[in-house]
């Protein structure tokens, strides 16, 4: 246990406290203790920066279940580190922001900061985990958290609806992961993610190499909303902002990407690899910015753009992963890619974080984040219009914004694919700068649509339940703080370039360190004119278009029926899930006993015929056997009368009768089997079940239901002989192999020498296996207690109620 | 012989299934009671039919007939009793209850369903 374990344990540690400090101190405002607690761990995480800028890592372990390989294995590299600074930076700015935006008085705090505190240990822990199992404890935790933090106010249907939705997308894709994560450990022999990278060429020709593929990334597309697992991101804005703003843009819709980014040195030499994970990026980037528009809630607008700009990042890493393969080339040009990727990630955190805690702010003070009712909020809200403006603008990919440059990298990145001519890309490549530069269009029209479809425009004071102002000024500097780094990024990338991307760049492409120069040549490049500057051109030039005439075009939305969205398709997934097993269910429990029996005695024969036929177990051995007398074939017949007496009595007294008389020939048999016992036994028995059959059936009065004939049944007459005949075979088939001699001899021969006793089926009883009898003797105790419990212990209805 | 036997074993069986399919309480009963005939017969059956004299050592025979399954069989004979005699007063009682004994209407709380 180290200090590094310690800061990953502490969130938890702190969460276990927070309800003390709730009800210690009611006066203040619980966010104020948490506060601290990001702040510290920021600093402490920045301490590891003058490390991993060199490519260096820390790595900390202790055993968890050693005998089983498992252990938690704290690692610090670049992407652990950059990952570690979002986590803990944008934590701190959420706490302070929700500090203001939570009432002391109307909220419960408590489970709020519980919730945040067990979401943001959760995360660091997935970002800083080097061993599978640990990773996936976390990254379930993080889901667990996110379910609970989207139901903080559970008295809303909406809420519950939103957790729900998300904890089953995510758990699905967690499970998918665990399982992916466990084919890894079966192809490597180890739990170790830097075990496993350092064998990664011997992995790729595993067999199991495709599934763990594509159930690790089935795992990395559910959290990080990538089509068409995006649904579940718009459903949790029913959460609170500050939640909104942390998990849903900043930190948990990233561990996917994270995850992507983490294993690409084990996968990213597959073409598979490139195919899904560039191309679902692609396509959610240009499907999430499409849906984006047609959004009339603001936090809508803001989730499909995350959905987008997710997307975005992913298609980048998908790209990043084609570096590998044109190694030859002098020039590297494609690592280009994954350092965009990287970039854009801090870039989205920035202003992603900001545009929610914007929204919260618009929300707050106006009582709605419907776009329709807002409008004309600029006199107000001066301080938030000028950050809306940065975050968006940034966004959309204008200068001097981060978002620009990222934008920028993003083309650049795409459009080289058309000279790389791997994978069979050949025509198809030409979708990937297209996608994105549409794509692009899209997200130039909706983040304008954030900006002045909210402050500008005609104020609406009617639509509005509070008079609007301005924000107070602790709901204000977190928000101002992520402008500020938008504006500083974006100015001047090279702070973040030698100290966070580059290191993180090397993580995510290890081979390529040796040529580490190359990267740093390729970040501080960031100006020039060339056909990414034209592209970035068209996107304005088009956006702001579209953006003016937005009423003449955006009919085509309705268009798409509303009953083939991904949504329908989910719930009525569930809707049929959960009827179509009801009626299965329903369709074999049916309630009568006679049908469990019938799948009972149905399941029995065929299964022995199917063995005994599959098995050719049929014998018939003709030399051992006893000879047949006269008597036995009296008995016999006597028996078969019995029973056929039994089936067609039409009294109850008749068939009681017998079935004595089946007993009582079974008891002849035993007679004349030489069994003295058995005989005395069964006679008695006989006879007393037979006065208990009289006692129970023949002394009850007569009901109205006047006896009948058991009517008979074709289908019960075909099963019960078929298990007649089974039964038949199988006594004929085992009395013809008999493979051993029995341990008789013994009994035998110590019946007296050793037990002193004449009978020999008394001394088993007694003595050889007097366990049996003594357990025996305990069914007959049960069973008469039982009974006795039965006929005495009488709670009349009436009575029993009374009693409750 | 055995295999004689095992005809009339398997007409047990058959027989006590076909009661245990019928809706009648008492049948079903009388069903069990028949299918631990046939069990007993079984295995008296396998081990070997009139292979020697009775199991009584006083007999001086040269040989006995088997000794174990005859100690498995008076077992089972009196726990198939045992369970018997519960489940006809637990018929009884729930004849007297509920005033049935079809068992197509004791199906549980219809309004379950």
């Amino acid at each position: 246990m180290s200090l590094l374990h310690l800061a990953i344990f502490s969130p938890f540690l702190m969460a276990i406290l927070i309800p003390f400090f709730y009800k210690g101190f009611k006066s203040i405002h619980t966010g104020w203790f948490v506060l601290l607690l990001p702040i510290l761990l920021f600093i402490y995480f920045l301490k590891f920066l003058p490390v991993t800028r060199n490519n260096e890592f820390v790595q900390e372990s202790f055993d968890w279940i050693p005998s089983l390989g498992i252990s938690f294995t704290a690692y610090v590299d670049g992407l652990g580190v950059l990952f570690a600074l979002l986590i803990s930076g944008i934590g701190s700015l959420v706490v302070l922001y929700s500090i203001f935006y939570l009432s002391k008085v109307k909220e419960s705090l408590h489970n709020f900061y519980v919730y945040l505190l067990m979401f943001m240990g959760a995360m660091l822990g997935v970002v800083l985990s080097d061993n599978l199992v640990t990773l996936y404890m976390f990254w379930e935790l993080t889901s667990i958290s996110s379910f609970l933090l989207i139901a903080y106010w559970y008295d809303r249907e909406r809420s519950r609806y939103g957790a729900l939705k998300s904890m089953i997308i995510t758990v699905f894709g967690g499970l998918s992961m665990f399982g992916g994560f466990l084919l890894l450990s079966i192809m490597g022999d180890t739990f170790s993610i830097r075990e496993l990278i350092a064998q990664s060429d011997q992995l790729v020709d595993h067999p199991l190499f495709i599934g763990a593929l594509i159930l690790v990334l089935l795992g990395a597309f559910t959290k990080s909303a990538q089509f068409p697992f995006y649904i579940w991101l718009p459903d949790a804005m029913e959460a609170p902002t500050p939640v909104s703003a942390y998990l849903h843009s900043a930190t948990m819709v990233k561990a996917g990407i994270y995850l992507v980014a983490r294993l690409s040195p084990i996968f990213a030499f597959s073409s598979s690899w490139f195919w899904l994970v560039g191309g679902v990026g692609i396509f959610t980037l240009f499907w999430g910015s499409f849906n984006a528009i047609k959004q009339t809630d603001l936090k809508g607008i803001l989730a499909f753009s995350t959905v987008s700009q997710l997307g975005l990042i992913m298609s980048l890493l998908g790209v990043g992963a084609a570096a590998l393969h044109v190694d030859f080339l002098d020039d590297n040009i494609y690592t280009l890619a994954t350092i965009a990727a990287v970039f854009h990630l801090i870039n989205h955190a920035t202003f992603k974080g900001s545009l929610f805690m914007v929204v919260g702010i618009v929300d707050h003070e106006t009582g709605t984040r419907d776009i329709r009712k807002l409008g004309g909020l600029l006199s107000f809200m001066p301080v938030t219009f000028t950050i809306a403006l940065i975050g968006s603008f940034s966004m959309a990919g204008l200068p001097p914004f981060n978002g620009f440059l990222s934008k920028e990298m993003f083309f650049t990145g795409m459009v080289q694919l058309l000279e790389l001519d791997i994978f069979n890309l050949g025509t198809w490549a030409i979708l990937f700068p297209v996608l994105a530069w549409i794509g692009s269009v899209f997200t130039f029209i909706y983040s304008m649509m954030i900006v002045f479809k909210t402050f500008t425009g005609k104020f609406q004071p009617e639509k509005l339940e509070v008079t609007p102002h301005e924000a107070p000024v602790g709901m204000l500097i977190p928000p101002m703080i992520l402008a500020a780094l938008v504006i500083v990024f974006g100015l001047f990338p090279n702070i973040l370039a030698y100290s966070l991307i580059q290191p993180a760049a090397a993580a995510i492409i290890p081979s390529l360190v040796e040529t580490g120069e190359k990267l740093h040549v390729h970040i501080s490049f960031w100006h020039g004119i060339n056909l990414e500057l034209f592209m970035t051109l068209g996107v304005f030039a088009l956006g702001a278009l579209l953006y003016v005439t937005l009423n003449k075009w955006d009919k085509i939305y309705r268009l798409f029926p509303g009953k083939v969205t991904l949504n329908v398709l989910y719930d009525s997934a569930l809707y049929w899930g959960e009827k179509g097993s009801s009626n299965l269910t329903k369709s074999y429990m049916t309630g009568f006993i006679r049908t469990y029996l019938v799948y009972i005695f149905v399941f029995f024969s065929g299964i022995l015929a199917f063995t005994m036929f599959s098995k050719d177990a049929f014998k018939m051995e003709t030399s051992n056997l006893a000879s047949i007398g006269l008597y036995e074939i009296a008995l016999v017949v006597l028996i078969i009368a019995s029973i056929i007496t039994i089936l067609v009595a039409k009294s109850r007294l008749t068939a009681i009768i017998a079935l004595g008389a089946v007993g009582y020939t079974v008891s002849l048999f035993f007679v004349i089997f030489r069994a003295p016992d058995l005989a005395l036994t069964q006679l008695v028995i006989e006879t007393v079940s037979v006065a208990l059959f009289l006692l129970c059936f023949y002394h009850l009065p007569k009901l109205s239901r006047h006896e009948e004939r058991m009517s008979f049944k074709l289908g019960n007459a075909v099963i019960s002989l078929s298990v007649g005949i089974i039964v038949t075979l199988i006594a004929i088939a085992s009395h013809s192999n008999k493979l051993f001699d029995p341990i008789s001899q013994y009994y035998i021969e110590n019946t007296y020498e050793k037990a002193a006793g004449k009978n020999m089926v008394n001394v088993i009883l007694v003595d050889f296996r007097g366990f049996d009898t003594l357990f025996e003797i305990c069914v007959l105790g049960i069973a008469a207690l039982g009974i006795f419990g039965m006929i005495k212990l009488r709670l009349e209805r009436g009575r029993a109620n009374e009693n409750k | 012989m055995e295999i004689l036997m095992s005809i009339v074993i398997g007409i047990l069986f058959s027989s006590a299934v076909y009661l245990m399919l019928s809706k009648s309480l008492l049948r079903i009963i009388i069903g069990t009671g028949l299918l631990s005939h046939g069990a007993h017969l079984l295995l008296i059956t396998m081990g070997g039919l009139k292979t020697g004299t009775v199991p009584l050592l006083g007999e001086h025979a040269k040989s006995y007939v088997d000794p174990l399954p005859q100690a498995l069989i008076l077992t089972a004979i009196v726990i198939s009793f045992g369970v018997t005699a519960f489940f006809l007063v637990m018929a009884y009682r729930a004849y007297q209850e509920i005033g049935t004994d079809n068992m197509d209407q004791m199906r549980g709380n219809e309004a379950n369903d």
